[in-house]
């Protein structure tokens, strides 16, 4: 699969704080967000032809019709959650590679109404999109109040810091450099600077997750369009060469952070290990060739997991690493150049592969110099994790 | 019995288990603590599930626990995510390596302590919450 494909179109609608996207339906943002990504790459909506998504996905039925889609000939999704955002990529590239579609959509449009809530997503059992079935496993975390991404996340980030010595400064530096660099982008959500004192001023929300090792709710959407390397190179944009993808992740990671019984050896992990091994592998690079790093990031320890797991410092020791200013832009590797889901906009990490392109093409806010791979991933998350290596046309 | 303090409503509480989880239930309404073991290979499974992760095989022996064990990890929950936990927060929510059953953790509440006494290596033990005339929920406690 390696530099068949590229990605060559990316759009979004506005980001959105949540609930204030309406009276948008969440298709009618998804339907704005691929017609530009396909304005963007130089096609035209009659040339899509497959649909690859993550978390739930979406009817293709409903926008195809809408948008007057001529043929579906592939429509997919990955299982899981937010761990398949960079994967939906992988799939799409997957469908093109195998000769099911030409050009396939990938995308995430989102709109957090009261009733739909991510952050309290295991608590509700009212008619909400992200109310979850009583399930026989849920019993056995749900009776403890442990019902919320973020309540279960801090549970990994207390283990991290027990083992490692990782300290609360080093969550603040992930808040704070990528806060840095959303204040740049006009698309951010958050744009007045944090500082250290106002970061452990913050109340605690989970310990020790304070306010602002969390990511924002928002509304919006964001799609980018892949197609083969072939007729890549003829469209309006530089192509973005997808060089590897993966998504998956050890089996006994498996539900992960509902079920806490992952093996010692990688609880206080990012899940990540064996996607990062794989992603390189078929890439044929090393973290050293890594020019930016997008990080999915919607609790800030598990950015430093992440930086741990793909190689960027040695495990337990990420903590340090992000001290140390190594994460900043001119930083040894500058992540979530955008603002990330948390500071700029949280679109279940669809942002950050829109990012890796802009990075690429040499357009970005906060353009890394000679910038030619980027790392994107999905997740954290039960399985599947996911990673897409990107390589500059 | 009254329910420990800052217990969260029964609401919670309301079960859907499957053949292969009822035993523990089961066990619980009765006040013991049990996780089954694999009868072929030794190993325990946790939450209780149809196949051994070691050997695949299915029939398990359900063996009663001390009733004590280790904090792992946890979090104090200080933010109500539904109002309904406005009452009750701050809370502490432990993965507990349970004494007996090795590679077992159990999800559950340190409850009647301080949210900031309980710590990585604290020892607990349980603590029964009839939560409704048909649910009984494990809680722990640090140990004296």
């Amino acid at each position: 699969m390696k530099d068949k494909t590229a990605i060559v179109g990316v759009g979004s609608t506005p980001y959105y704080k949540r609930g204030e996207s309406l009276p948008q339906t969440p298709i009618e943002m998804a339907c704005k967000a691929i017609l530009a990504a396909c304005d963007d790459a130089g096609l035209s909506v009659k040339d899509v032809d497959g649909f690859a998504y993550y978390s739930g996905g979406f009817d293709t039925a409903l926008i195809a019709q809408i948008l007057g889609i001529p043929e579906v000939r592939f429509t997919a999704t990955t299982t899981g959650g937010g761990g398949g955002a960079a994967g939906s990529v992988g799939l799409a590239a997957a469908a093109v590679v195998s000769g099911h579609a030409e050009v396939v959509v990938s995308l995430m449009t989102l709109q957090q109404t009261p009733n739909a809530r991510l952050g309290a997503a295991f608590a509700s059992k009212s008619p909400g999109a992200y109310s979850r079935p009583a399930t026989s496993e849920a019993d056995f975390a749900v009776p403890s109040g442990l019902f919320a991404p973020g309540q279960m996340f801090a549970m990994l980030a207390q283990r991290h810091m027990h083992l490692y010595g990782t300290r609360r400064e080093a969550f603040a530096e992930v808040a704070i450099s990528t806060r840095e660099n959303a204040i740049k982008r006009p698309t951010s959500r958050f744009t007045e600077s944090l500082t250290l004192d106002q970061y452990f001023a913050a109340r605690m929300v989970s310990d020790p997750l304070c306010l602002y090792d969390y990511t924002q709710e928002n509304d919006g959407a964001c799609a980018v369009i892949t197609i083969s390397a072939e007729r890549a190179r003829d469209l309006r944009k530089p192509p973005a060469y997808i060089v590897s993808g993966g998504h998956g992740g050890a089996g006994r990671w498996g539900q992960a952070i509902s079920w806490m019984n992952m093996p010692e050896e990688y609880f206080a992990s990012s899940g990540h290990r064996p996607i990062a091994r794989d992603v390189y592998a078929r890439a044929g690079v090393t973290p050293d060739d890594i020019d930016v790093a997008l990080l999915y990031d919607h609790f800030t320890p598990m950015v430093i997991m992440q930086l741990e797991d793909y190689g960027f410092a040695p495990i337990g020791e990420g903590g340090p690493f992000v001290e140390g200013g190594n994460i900043r832009l001119g930083g040894k590797i500058p992540v979530n150049t955008h603002g990330g889901n948390l500071s700029e906009a949280y679109i279940i990490g669809m942002t950050h592969v829109r990012e890796a392109v802009e990075q690429l093409r040499g357009e970005a806010v906060n353009q890394v110099k000679d910038c030619e791979f980027a790392l994107v991933t999905g997740g954290p998350a039960s399985i599947p994790v996911s990673a897409l290596i990107l390589r500059r046309g | 019995m009254p329910r420990p303090a800052g217990t969260l409503p029964t609401q919670f509480a309301e079960l859907a288990p499957d053949a292969w989880t009822l035993p523990f239930w089961h066990a619980a309404r009765e006040h013991r603590l049990v996780a089954p073991k694999c009868t072929s290979c030794g190993t325990f499974r946790f939450p209780p599930g149809p196949f051994c992760h070691e050997c695949q095989h299915q029939q398990v022996d359900l063996v009663e626990l001390p009733g004590t064990g280790t904090v792992f990890t946890y979090t104090v929950a200080r933010h109500a995510v539904v109002p309904e936990l406005a009452g009750v927060v701050p809370y502490v929510i432990a993965a507990i390596e349970v004494d007996g059953a090795p590679g077992v953790r159990m999800i559950a509440n340190v409850v009647e302590c301080d949210p900031d006494a309980v710590s990585i290596g604290s020892r607990v033990s349980v603590l029964w919450d009839d939560a409704s005339d048909e649910v009984t929920i494990p809680r722990f406690r640090l140990a004296s």
